[in-house]
This record gives C-alpha cells, sequence and structure tokens, in this order.
C-alpha cells in the first residue's frame, strides 16, 4: 500500500526583516531599492528537511515546543504558503482544521454561518444540507439557529464551528489546536468524535500541545525542534522523547535566545534546589536572568500549567504596585517568590513571558517543569485524594452548632 | 469535476490559473457575494434600497449643478438621463475597484487560516457591485419611461454587454490593485484617490466632445470605462462620438485585464505570509 501523504524534504524559508510589520511600506521599497545597506534582512528557516510519511487510517501527530515549525508545517499542509524546498504527494482530499470558525460572520445568523464556514472547508451545498440537522445537534444550539452569531456566548460559537467541522469527510484530516479552547466537557465530546472519524479510516494529523490528547488519538508522532524533525515513531516514544527533550530536570535552565527580540531572559533557576522537586506546601523560588539592549524595566510573567494543559497559575509584575516602579536595567535577576503554592501532586510546567513595562518580547512556552509530591502535610496521616484537583487551597474552616 | 485526488504540493506552483478549480469552488463565489450583500445591508431600515437611491441622489445632485447651473451638454439626451446611464455604470466599476482592491486585506484572517482559489475573493466583491448595479437598472428602466425616451431595440444585447465589460474591466484593475495592497499597504490610500480622479477623467458627467483637444482625447480614452459608458448610451442615440476611441479603451481593458491576472497569479501564494 502506498503511503496516503508523502513529506519530502520539506523546507520553509522566511526573510527576516528588522522592521516593524510584517509587510512593506511602498517608501520602504523604494528606500531599499536606492540604498546600499542590503543587510537588514536576514534569512530564517522555519522548517529544514522535514520528512515523514502517513499510511492511510493511521494517526499521526505532530508534536514539538512553540517555534519547533508545527504551525509552518500545518500552513504547508494545507496549502496555504508554499514550501521552498522539497514537495509534499498526497493521494487524498486533505481538509484542514487551523482554527474553528474561520470565517464566521458575527452579523449572520447560526444558520447562514453554518453554510458559510462548511463551504469555506471546502464542503458542497448539497453535502451541507444532509448533515445540517446532525450538525446542528451535535452543537447544541438549535434554538439560536436564527439569531445572529452576535448575540451568542462564545462557548456557543465554538460549539457551532467545530460542529461544523466535524461533519467535514476528507480522506485526511490536518487539526491544530482546536481543542485548546472550550470546556472539557465539549473538548471530551470533541475527542471523542475525533477518535470516531480515525477509526472510520481516515487519515488524521493532529497537532497539540496536549499529550494526552496525542497519546490518546494518534499511532504515531513526529517530533520537530527548531524546524527540524528528529525524531518519529509510536506515539509513546515520541513523548518520551520531547518530555526528555523539552522538559529538561535541571534547576538551572538556559533559555532559548529569541531571533530579533531586544531584550531577553536568559536563564531559570530553580533557587536553592538539586533537582525541581517541591514536597506539597512548600514554598517555590524561581529566579530568571534577563539581558536588555537598552536599559528597561524587566517585566516577567508565568504561567504554571499542569501536564496535560490545563493553565492554573498566572502572574506578573507588570500589573502589579511593588515600589520598584523606577527600577531599570540592562541585565539583572528577577526573583519570584511564588510562595506556599497550593499545588497537589503531580508534573507541572511553567511558561515564561518576559518584556518592558509596555509589551513582552520573549515569550517561551513550557520552559520548564517541575514536580510536587505529596507529604503529610499537618500529620494527619491522612493525605488528600490525588486527582480532586490540581490546586488545594487553605481554606479556614471554623465549625459552630 | 471531482477533485484529483493525487496532487503534489511544491515551490513551483505558480504561474498557470487553475480554471478547473475555480469550477469547482463555484459555490464559494455564491457564498461570498451572498454574505458579502448580506452584511452590506443588515440593520439598516431601508436595506437593498440603498442600491437604487445611491446613483438616484447622486444623479439629482448633478443634474442641478452640472445641467442647470453650469449648463454642460449632453447631446439629445435629457441631462438627467444622461448622467444616470453614466452613473449606473460608473457605479459598478467604483464601488466594485473600491472592495475588490480592499477584499484581500479584509479577509486576511479567512486567507490565513485556509486554501481555497484567492481569486474567489475580489471576484466575489465585484459580483456585489455588479449586484448593486442590477438593482439600479430597474430604476433606470423607470426613468426612461418617466422621460419617454426612445430606445432603439438592440439596448438588450448592447446593456449586458455593456455591463459585463464593466465588471471585466473592475476585475483587471480590481485584482491587480488588491495583489498590491497585501503587499504595499501604501494601496489604501491610493485607491480612493485613482477612483476620483478617474470620475473626472471618464466622461461620466459630461460629453468627451467637451474636450476639443482630439490628443486629450485619446489620453482620457485609455480609461477603462471609457468604452463602457460610451457603448451604454449609444442605444440612447444611436451615435457615438469616434469608435477609434473605443476600440482604445476596449484595448487598455485587456491589458489591464492581463497584467492584474499575471501580478494576482504571481504573487498569490504568498498572501498568508504578507497578509
Amino acid at each position: 500500500m502506498k503511503p496516503i501523504l508523502e513529506v519530502d524534504h520539506v523546507g520553509k524559508k522566511y526573510r527576516i526583516s528588522h522592521r516593524a510589520g510584517p509587510y512593506l511600506s511602498f517608501r520602504e521599497r523604494l528606500w531599499h531599492t536606492f540604498s546600499f545597506d542590503k543587510t537588514e534582512a536576514e534569512d530564517f528557516w522555519a522548517l529544514r528537511e522535514v520528512s515523514f510519511s502517513v499510511m492511510p487510517g493511521e494517526s499521526m501527530g505532530i508534536i514539538g515546543r512553540n517555534g519547533a515549525g508545527k504551525s509552518t508545517l500545518l500552513k504547508i499542509l494545507s496549502k496555504i504558503t508554499p514550501p521552498t524546498t522539497g514537495r509534499i504527494v498526497s493521494r487524498g482530499r486533505i481538509a484542514s482544521l487551523l482554527e474553528v470558525g474561520t470565517g464566521f460572520h458575527p452579523e449572520l445568523t447560526g444558520r447562514e454561518n453554518v453554510f458559510l464556514n462548511g463551504s469555506l472547508l471546502g464542503m458542497k451545498r448539497k453535502e451541507i444540507e444532509q448533515k445540517f440537522d446532525e450538525i446542528v445537534a451535535f452543537s447544541g444550539v438549535e434554538k439560536f439557529l436564527d439569531t445572529p452569531l452576535k448575540h451568542y456566548s462564545s462557548g456557543m460559537q465554538l460549539r457551532l464551528a467545530f460542529a461544523v467541522a466535524a461533519f467535514l469527510e476528507p480522506e485526511i484530516l490536518i487539526i491544530d489546536e482546536v481543542l485548546a479552547v472550550g470546556d472539557a466537557e465539549f473538548q471530551k465530546k470533541c475527542l471523542g468524535k475525533m477518535e470516531d472519524v480515525s477509526k472510520s479510516g481516515r487519515t488524521i494529523l493532529f497537532v497539540s500541545h496536549n499529550m494526552a490528547a496525542v497519546e490518546n488519538l494518534c499511532d504515531r508522532a513526529v517530533l520537530l525542534e527548531g524546524g527540524q524533525h528528529i525524531f518519529a515513531g509510536p506515539v509513546a516514544d515520541v513523548i518520551e522523547q520531547y518530555n526528555s527533550r523539552n522538559l529538561v530536570s535541571q534547576t538551572e535552565i538556559k533559555l532559548p535566545k529569541p531571533l530579533d527580540a531586544h531584550a531577553w531572559l536568559d536563564t531559570l533557576t530553580f533557587a536553592d534546589r538539586q533537582e525541581p522537586v517541591y514536597y506539597f506546601g512548600e514554598s517555590i523560588v524561581l529566579r530568571a536572568t534577563y539581558v536588555s539592549e537598552k536599559e528597561i524595566h524587566p517585566c516577567l510573567g508565568m504561567v504554571v500549567s499542569s501536564i496535560d494543559g490545563t493553565k492554573l497559575i498566572n502572574a506578573n509584575n507588570r500589573y502589579q504596585k511593588d515600589g520598584q516602579e523606577t527600577f531599570r536595567g540592562t541585565t539583572g535577576t528577577i526573583t519570584c517568590q511564588l510562595g506556599a503554592v497550593p499545588l497537589m501532586e503531580g508534573k507541572y510546567t511553567v511558561s515564561l513571558f518576559f518584556g518592558d513595562e509596555k509589551s513582552d518580547t520573549h515569550i517561551i512556552e513550557q520552559a520548564a517543569t517541575f514536580e510536587v509530591k505529596e507529604r503529610d502535610l499537618w500529620g494527619t496521616k491522612k493525605t488528600p485524594p490525588r486527582k480532586a484537583s490540581y490546586l488545594w487551597w487553605p481554606v479556614q474552616f471554623t465549625l459552630t452548632n | 469535476m471531482p477533485e484529483p485526488t493525487e496532487f503534489t504540493i511544491d515551490a513551483s506552483r505558480r504561474g498557470v490559473f487553475h480554471f478547473s478549480e475555480l469550477w469547482r469552488y463555484r459555490e464559494l463565489f455564491f457564498f461570498f457575494t451572498w454574505r458579502d450583500i448580506k452584511i452590506k445591508y443588515k440593520q439598516t431600515v431601508l436595506g437593498f434600497l440603498w442600491a437604487i437611491l445611491q446613483p438616484l441622489l447622486m444623479m439629482v445632485i448633478f443634474t442641478f449643478f452640472f445641467g442647470r447651473a453650469l449648463n454642460i451638454p449632453s447631446g439629445n439626451l435629457p441631462y438627467p438621463i444622461y448622467v444616470f446611464s453614466g452613473l449606473l455604470v460608473w457605479n459598478l466599476f467604483s464601488s466594485g475597484l473600491t472592495s475588490a482592491a480592499n477584499s484581500m486585506v479584509s479577509n486576511a484572517p479567512i486567507i490565513k487560516k485556509i486554501y481555497f482559489p484567492r481569486l474567489v475573493i475580489p471576484i466575489s466583491s465585484i459580483l456585489v457591485a455588479l449586484f448593486d448595479t442590477l438593482m439600479g437598472f430597474v430604476l433606470f428602466a423607470l426613468l426612461l419611461i418617466a422621460y419617454q425616451q426612445p430606445v432603439f431595440w438592440w439596448a438588450v444585447l448592447v446593456w449586458p454587454m455593456c455591463i459585463l465589460v464593466g465588471a471585466l474591466a473592475t476585475l483587471g484593475l480590481g485584482v491587480w490593485l488588491s495583489a498590491l495592497n497585501v503587499k504595499y499597504r501604501d494601496f489604501r490610500y491610493v485607491i480612493p484617490f485613482l477612483v476620483q480622479v478617474l470620475f473626472f477623467l471618464t466622461p461620466v458627467i459630461y460629453p468627451i466632445t467637451l474636450i476639443d483637444v482630439p490628443a486629450l482625447q485619446y489620453a482620457l480614452a485609455l480609461s477603462p470605462m471609457y468604452a463602457v459608458v460610451e457603448l451604454f448610451r449609444y442605444p440612447l442615440t444611436g451615435q457615438w462620438h469616434d469608435g477609434w476611441l473605443v476600440a482604445i479603451s476596449l484595448g487598455a481593458n485587456v491589458i489591464f485585464l492581463l497584467i492584474g491576472a499575471v501580478y494576482f497569479k504571481r504573487t498569490e501564494d504568498f498572501f498568508a505570509d504578507f497578509a
């Protein structure tokens, strides 16, 4: 049997010019033509020499950190942008879902949007008409079909959007992290629907940060790093590779320097630790060092997430008043006292957002990981049930009769 | 036509028009056009009446200022008929061109997320303008009756053809500008200006005979809409000024259409990177 999708030495080069906007102004173009300084653009390979093939009926996961080239690969597969080198041979109709609800218009009714979106995704009008009732039933917004979309809640919009996408019937379905949104129950429903799709013999390419979802849905996976494909194989092996490569358990982590930022984070340290392991109820201290080309007031944001991607904690000194607003520097250390973080037993990741008081210049998703271990904090010989929740809240209980 | 099941994606898929692909996506033309018409008149009290009211009010204003106050000649036609017949096809061009030229940028979120032949977008925005023109045509017919204007029978052939040529004229410049606009946002400012200038350079509200320098007449005939406006009035008057001028204008149309199509095709693949 021939593979349904062959990706053969695919590369994508972007020209990064050190300008503000992604598009040109005519003046810049003219200026560029007449100036001697041609060095302002630099080549950047978002993808390089990526090759893999997918057999019919197989579900392939594509994993990697932010900036690994996952989105670029999806864009090329979806024909949105052409590759610079290499080629892809496809032996089936591809439909891609890089976003749910593309083309949804707030002024149109739910019914109208189903038709518009379905047709954008490549469905024929007849096909949409046939599946219309099923789509509506899946979305659960029957009552509001003739209401303009602008009066929908964001959850309802999402459900309707996913419902349309769920009834696509291409031979190859490409899905970006559309499942990262929506409430847990609906996510489950979507995952179930996608499992049905893959069981019905269609081929799925699935990109996600959500390792649990990838493991659930995919047989094999490709691991991308820095635009290159470094590992492919059974999904469990690839996820293990990903975890060991990217979520390195070190206490001092050297962070990747961004290409074009003027201020960036250099290292992140779990202070006073041999390894990033904390016992339930212990205080966590993080220390980050930064470098900046100009003097800035450094602002660091962090999001602590569970290993399956649920965002739990958010903090950022940009929005807090701490009496250090006048602090400025080109290099330095930011110490973050998280205090006794009420995290239950499990693995957690930290994403970092660094910048000045106005905006973030350096964003590192899943920069580091740490573990929280169970212990009998109060000496009661009883520990709270593990899977009840991620957070333990130190509630003050008062008993009266 | 079913979509071919085996295809290749590589760096060199530029340069050729896939008419079969455009045909396969024919329903998308309908959906885009239908969406834009719906949105255009949503939450308006008068709705589709606006498509008729706009040219009507323009006609009244032009008749008052140019016909009455400035006494601009209009041959053997009543000035309101003269100006409305010009405005009808002109509006097709001006609103079609403006929306087509901005269509790529305003649909950027879709372009970045879904593949379909990009040509669908500017063509659909011209179809929206075409819809307005057809609405205006109803009013035009009423106007002809009100003024008891004699019309040659072959108008039924000439008028649809004029509207088609007008749509093609709009398409040529429209797709060119839409592609340029993706790359150079300067064109956002150029377009309204260009439409305004062309309006005065095209004999919509005055006859070209008002200009008595032949060289200048030939230069003005380069305006893509000259031929359309002139031909559209032909079944009303039974005469035209100079066949060569019409030919020049039609030739200009062909050239614009070619330039527009080639430039669009050459840049189309990279819209998602720039938009």
